[in-house]
């Protein structure tokens, strides 16, 4: 007797919900009819009922569709399953300790429209979570409404929109964004009615001074969206120089905060010259992040900017807290209600979980560990920048590409090793970029697994190039054909396909 | 990398053919083979009318998207339509059937600004 590799059994390979249909099969009984009887027409006329059969609508009973998502939620990867090394984002473990926080019976059960006197815990912790975000960012006006990073940064480049044409009784629209920002600036600049120029980076991967100030000589500047650390994970360490020639131009500088996770506790934006930045709290503050969301994207600003901060403000009067509209040169709401609450509420757990000092240790641990990564691969792989990392390393595929192996083919290897893939091509200032981004929540056993994976891969790449150019070949599905799913997209299910499907 | 003899070049990675006052444009291997697969091509309309280095269209494979910029000012007189279906042929036949843009040339002067076949090979190998 032989036991073969089942690949047929749903467990092994799901159909979809569709293609499980049963005709006639149902998911519920209804109880015996107990009342008078009436016909349809009395309650819902014709012409307001549908009258096709619905052809394709999946038949299927309750268990079907229990075992059908429970079996692909096991297929998923997620940050409670391992490292998940994705450069830019941030993705650190978020503590259980907040979700219970956040299920407190008085926050879930409070409806955004109860009076003020009876939402006062709610405001008190919104306060709470604005002071602590200023202390940190060194930026002393906040507003929480913003509902993730791209919405933060509507929000700042909006404030400086508005203080700007109240300050020169007329508008500037030139928004300068170095050419490593990540695609959400120059977006969010178009959107808030700016041109965008592109800002060069020097060999070393920092924002070239002096092509910034030719760009800031051609005038009609409004300011400045840098990142920093920037996308390469290197700290922009003429910031101070940066935001005076901004200023000096007449503009503001927004700074990105997607990359918070290096400077928290350390260094403050404010300090640094910079006016506005936005802040992930989904990311450097551990609230669920990529599928678990939803996010925020809180705003920081100096005083200079607070009149134009959204509205409603939380204001704190002697020992109450209320909520004020009386901002006349406000840009307005920008989220329904008061923003996301229920991350607020996490972000605000983190913060007193771990208190100024944990902040600073996890910040820390968070460049340690990227650099422990860069120090033990850099000579495997090539990178591109020589100065130290921040909370972030960059590699290429260069010594690889020369087998033929490119950074998506390291990557879907990476996945027969078990970890999640790196952030591939990006930044896009380098070509075949790996962007590997650790977090403070891996311990060294972990960290040196990764290191491993990384070196068995590239040494692959030298013996046996194929084998990584076909990966992944441990996964349910082999390689995806990206292209073809790009160019000629199924975008739903049609009883037709699955029927050409089967005579094929 | 092939780089045909016949052709100037940009250092956006474009190639330029000169046929009269016609410039017919694309983008090089070499820009191809760095963006991967090409997903989707978006292409000017007739009659635009672009400075030299503006952003006449853009490019879109898998990993990213990216501008095409006119290496040369002019009037577009025609775009290569087939590309809208078949983005697959810039990766196969860049210099060829994958032709993007003809311009009606508004300065021949610009054209001794872009580099040569030989030109650009040394430009690939000082900056790649």
């Amino acid at each position: 007797m032989s036991i073969k590799k089942v690949r047929q059994h749903p467990t092994q390979n799901e159909s979809l919900i569709f293609e499980r249909s049963q005709k006639g099969r149902i998911g519920y009984s209804l109880p015996k009819l107990d009342v008078e009887s009436k016909n349809l027409d009395e309650i819902i006329p014709v012409d307001l009922r549908r009258d096709d059969d619905l052809e394709g609508f999946p038949e299927v009973s309750e268990v079907d569709v229990v075992r059908h998502f429970t079996r692909m939620s096991t297929w998923n990867y997620s940050i409670d399953l391992g490292m998940y090394p994705l450069g830019s984002c941030t993705m650190k473990y978020n503590s259980r300790l907040n979700e219970k926080v956040a299920r407190i019976a008085g926050f879930i059960n409070l409806h955004p429209l109860v009076p003020e006197e009876e939402a006062q815990g709610a405001l008190e912790l919104m306060y709470e979570l604005q002071q602590n975000l200023a202390e940190i960012t060194g930026l002393p006006a906040v507003t929480l409404q913003p509902a993730a990073g791209a919405h933060g940064e509507l929000t700042g480049v909006l404030l400086i929109r508005a203080f700007l044409e109240k300050r020169d009784g007329k508008a500037r629209r030139t928004m300068l964004v170095p050419d490593s920002a990540h695609g959400t600036n120059p977006a969010s600049a178009q959107m808030a009615g700016f041109t965008v120029k592109t800002v060069k980076s020097t060999s070393q991967g920092l924002t070239d001074i002096e092509h910034l100030k030719a760009l800031c000589k051609e005038g009609d500047i409004a300011g400045l969206m840098l990142t920093n650390p920037n996308t390469a994970g290197i700290f922009e360490k003429n910031i101070k120089e940066i935001c005076k020639i901004v200023h000096d131009a007449g503009g503001l500088v927004y700074m990105d905060g997607a990359n918070m996770n290096a400077l928290v506790g350390v260094a403050r934006p404010g300090d640094m010259g910079v006016d506005v930045i936005h802040l992930n709290l989904h990311k450097t503050f551990s609230t669920p992040h990529g599928g678990g969301g939803p996010g925020a994207g809180p705003c920081c600003c100096s005083a200079e900017l607070e009149p134009f901060l959204p509205v409603p403000r939380i204001v704190k009067e002697v020992d109450r807290f209320k909520l004020d509209f009386n901002y006349p040169d406000s840009i307005g709401r920008i989220k329904a209600f008061y923003g996301n609450f229920g991350v607020m509420i996490r972000a605000l757990a983190y913060i007193y979980t771990h208190g100024a000092d944990g902040l600073r240790e996890a910040t820390e641990a968070a460049v340690l560990n990227a650099r422990y990564i860069s120090y033990h691969l850099e000579d495997t792989f090539e990178k591109p920048f020589k100065s130290d990392c921040m909370h972030e390393v960059l590699f290429t595929h260069k010594k690889q590409a020369r087998k033929g192996v490119h950074t998506i083919d390291i990557a879907k290897r990476l996945i027969d090793y078990g970890f999640h893939p790196m952030t591939i091509y990006f930044p896009l200032i380098v070509e075949g970029a790996m962007l590997i981004e650790p977090t403070e929540s891996v311990g060294r056993q972990d960290l040196d697994a990764f290191i491993e994976a990384m070196k068995a891969i590239a040494k692959e790449a030298e013996e046996n190039p194929q084998l990584v150019i076909d990966a992944p070949h441990s996964t349910r599905i082999g390689r995806l054909d990206e292209a073809t799913a790009a160019r000629k997209p199924i975008l739903r299910w049609k009883p037709e396909i699955e029927a050409a499907s089967k005579t094929a | 990398m092939n780089i045909p003899e016949n052709l100037r070049y940009s250092k956006d990675h474009e190639w330029v053919l000169i046929d009269g006052e016609i410039a017919i444009i694309g983008i090089t291997d070499h820009a191809q083979n760095s963006l991967g697969d090409i997903v989707y091509v978006d292409l000017p309309k007739v009659g635009d009318h672009f400075n030299a280095h503006d952003a006449c269209g853009s490019v879109e494979s898998v990993k990213a998207v990216s501008e095409v910029f006119t290496p040369v000012s002019g009037e577009v007189i025609e775009v290569n339509e087939t590309l809208n279906d078949s983005p697959e042929v810039v990766n196969k036949d860049p210099y060829g059937a994958a032709w993007m843009v003809k311009l009606k040339i508004k300065d021949a002067a610009e054209i001794n600004s872009l580099m040569t076949a030989e030109e650009y090979r040394e430009y690939l190998n000082n900056n790649t």
